[in-house]
């Protein structure tokens, strides 16, 4: 597995790798404090459907859109906050398609899993377990096909691992060297059950078999997800074809936020230990002050300003319209 | 000069060689599409003139090349995925219809799938149950599709051209054995519009509307029909979405009578649909029941007079509509 190096390379440019990282933890704090209001949103009955939370995960989304061009591509999940805010969306429009409201990044046709953004590649949030594998790949087929170096990077949960699409695009995809990342976030838990329990053999000899690039990455340390990502976003650029990285996490909430009586499939303890010991923004902010690049007060203003962000998102999201009802035979064809 | 007549085949290929000079966006992907040129060699010579790049042999992984041309449609190209036998179309289920067939409405317009997947439909090829089946119905089932179904080589040149320039997930049926009928097929660029019916012969006493493999069945029968004294309207949809419903409410008006004809099951199946929207359209107009024929419901049996009891013929055709117009 990779991790992060902590020693200060010889001549290495501190101040923009300051600028950097500074920037990934408020991304990560946008994440888990949007995260936040859905939660608030949802427990106050403001939010029709479900919400599944991308809570705990924030380091691999980050770490990993970092690493991207605006205009690479990304497919998402049903668990897909994370991923969209991670690669440009904006709060207001994300609260606005949660709520159904017309202002939404999709007119609130779409609703939480379902967000898709043209402008910031993002092809959309997919509630099919796997059901985006197919997209992404044929994101990278065009890339290569129209000569532009553009890279898809194909987000699912360790429960995708039981779809066979996956393995058929993983075979074209490496049969065909296209540029696309399939990034495996192993939060632990297919819904309400172990993967241990749903997987035989490892999570990497699934790709190998192909002969894909593997790698394996802690999840939590948004560093080393970077640092991966980018070696293999760069291969992939350059003509190298796809590669598949596990990245190991956890999911703080339930399956969603309904979700609470979870003991019957992971203990409190459990939890506990991933909350603590291993949370991702905790990991940044531990080694930021470390490094000298922050001080409390900033870590403070900065979660005071991401919070009026999502405070002021969730607002405009409650006033703003809901789609006139003639809208509802729009757009179903082009 | 006399016109030019091309076999199905021929013009389906013709669609597509044309439209793939016309765009360069435009590739075919599927199982033996290159060299092989398909079981049926439908898409033969195509890799010669415009490379693998762009006529792209698949390995055996229908859901997986389907999914691929769903996301490299909604990222700038404009694939043909080739599904050599309608039966496989089970496997491509989720891409089609969760994904290529909601992706523009779900994303509120953002994204659009302009892709075409060609598949066959039809029995009496002596195939068996899983390579026999007319599955239409079910694509014609879901919003944000477009289902096409010609039945003569010209329609399916110009269909074909039509939905490739489409800006939506469409899917185009051919009758596989329809492959060898020739047709005139002019050699001018020209496309027939998604959801215009056509009278494919003109008549008085009964109306049948009949889709794909049907269509030539039931011109068949009218010339049987003819001999009887009964004029009998052939009225092909060429989609079965978008539908024409005026030109087949207008016809059955006019003559009073009519059988709906379509290789699918008939139960919760095309010929249903089409004889709902005959009874709403022209209920008061109508002098006998609506009549429904296609396949028996049962799995296509392979022995060869089991098989072909299954599906409408020109006699059971003529014969259910002499029935309906003289009642002896």
């Amino acid at each position: 597995m990779t991790t992060a190096t902590s020693k200060p390379e010889v001549g290495r440019d501190t101040t923009a790798e300051k600028e950097k990282w500074l920037h990934a933890y408020r991304q990560m704090v946008s994440i888990r404090l949007f995260e936040e209001q859905v939660n608030e949103v949802y427990t106050r009955a403001l939010m029709p459907g479900l919400a599944h939370l991308y809570s705990g995960e924030e380091a691999v989304a980050v770490g990993i859109c970092e690493a991207l061009r605006v205009d690479d591509y990304i497919t998402s999940t049903h668990r897909g906050h994370g991923h969209c805010l991670a690669k440009g969306a904006s709060p207001d429009r994300m609260f606005a398609e949660l709520l159904g409201k017309e202002a939404g990044y999709c007119r609130g046709k779409g609703g939480s899993m379902h967000i898709a953004d043209p402008a910031t590649g993002n092809l959309g949030a997919n509630a099919i377990v796997g059901g985006s594998v197919g997209i992404a790949t044929g994101a990278a087929f065009a890339a290569k096909n129209l000569g532009t170096d553009r890279v898809a990077v194909c987000f699912f949960g360790e429960g995708a691992l039981g779809q066979g699409s996956l393995y058929e695009v993983m075979n074209l995809a490496q049969l065909w060297t296209l540029p696309v990342i399939y990034v495996c976030e192993n939060n632990q838990y297919n819904e309400y059950t172990h993967f241990q329990e749903t997987t035989a053999g490892t999570i990497l000899g699934r790709a190998t078999a192909f002969g894909i690039e593997a790698a394996s990455v802690d999840g939590q340390d948004v560093r080393a997800v970077n640092e991966v990502a980018s070696r293999l976003v760069k291969r992939a650029r350059s003509g190298g074809g796809p590669a598949f990285l596990q990245c190991d996490t956890y999911r703080y909430s339930g399956h969603h936020v309904g979700d609470i009586n979870r003991e019957y499939y992971r203990s409190k303890q459990e939890e506990h230990l991933w909350k603590t010991d291993r949370d991702p923004i905790q990991v940044l902010t531990k080694w930021l002050i470390e490094q000298g690049y922050a001080d409390p007060a900033w870590f403070d203003r900065i979660t005071s300003e991401v919070r009026n962000t999502m405070e002021a998102a969730v607002k405009f999201a409650i006033s703003a319209p809901y789609p006139s009802v003639d809208e509802v035979e729009k757009h179903v064809y082009a | 000069m006399p016109e030019r007549e091309l076999t199905f085949a021929q013009a389906v290929r013709e669609a597509l060689a044309e439209e793939m000079r016309r765009d360069s966006r435009v590739c075919i992907l599927g199982e033996d599409v290159a060299e092989a040129g398909t079981p049926f060699k439908v898409l033969s010579g195509l890799v010669e003139e415009f490379g693998a790049k762009r006529v792209v042999d698949t390995p055996i992984s229908e859901a997986g090349f389907t999914g691929v041309a769903v996301g490299a449609a909604m990222t700038g190209l404009r694939p043909v995925v080739d599904i050599m036998f309608g039966d496989f179309i089970t496997l491509t289920m989720d891409q089609m219809v969760n994904q290529a067939a909601k992706a523009h409405y779900m994303s509120g317009g953002h994204w659009k799938v302009p892709m075409v997947m060609r598949t066959t439909l039809g029995a009496t090829r002596r195939s068996a149950a899983q390579h026999s089946q007319s599955l239409h119905a079910w694509f014609s089932h879901v919003p944000g599709l477009k289902v096409v179904l010609p039945s003569t080589p010209y329609d399916a040149k110009g269909l074909l051209k039509a939905a490739i320039r489409d800006e939506n997930p469409v899917v185009f049926f051919e009758d596989k054995m329809m492959y060898k009928l020739k047709g005139p097929v002019p050699e001018e660029d020209y496309t027939i519009p998604l959801g215009v019916a056509d009278v494919k012969r003109a008549g008085d006493d009964i109306t049948l509307v009949a889709t794909s493999s049907m269509v030539q069945v039931a011109l068949g029968a009218a010339i049987l029909l003819e001999k009887v004294g009964i004029s009998a309207e052939v009225v092909d949809p060429r989609t079965t979405w978008p539908l024409d419903e005026k030109t087949l409410i207008d016809s059955v008006k006019k003559t009073s009578r009519v059988i709906v004809l379509d290789e699918g099951y008939g139960r919760y199946g095309v010929t249903a649909e089409l004889a709902a929207v005959i009874a709403e359209g022209a209920f008061y107009d109508l002098d006998a029941p609506v009549k429904r024929m296609g396949a028996m419901h049962v799995p296509i049996p392979f022995s060869p007079p089991l098989e072909d009891a299954t599906v409408p013929t020109e006699q059971t055709v003529f014969d259910a509509a002499k029935a309906m117009c003289k009642p002896s």
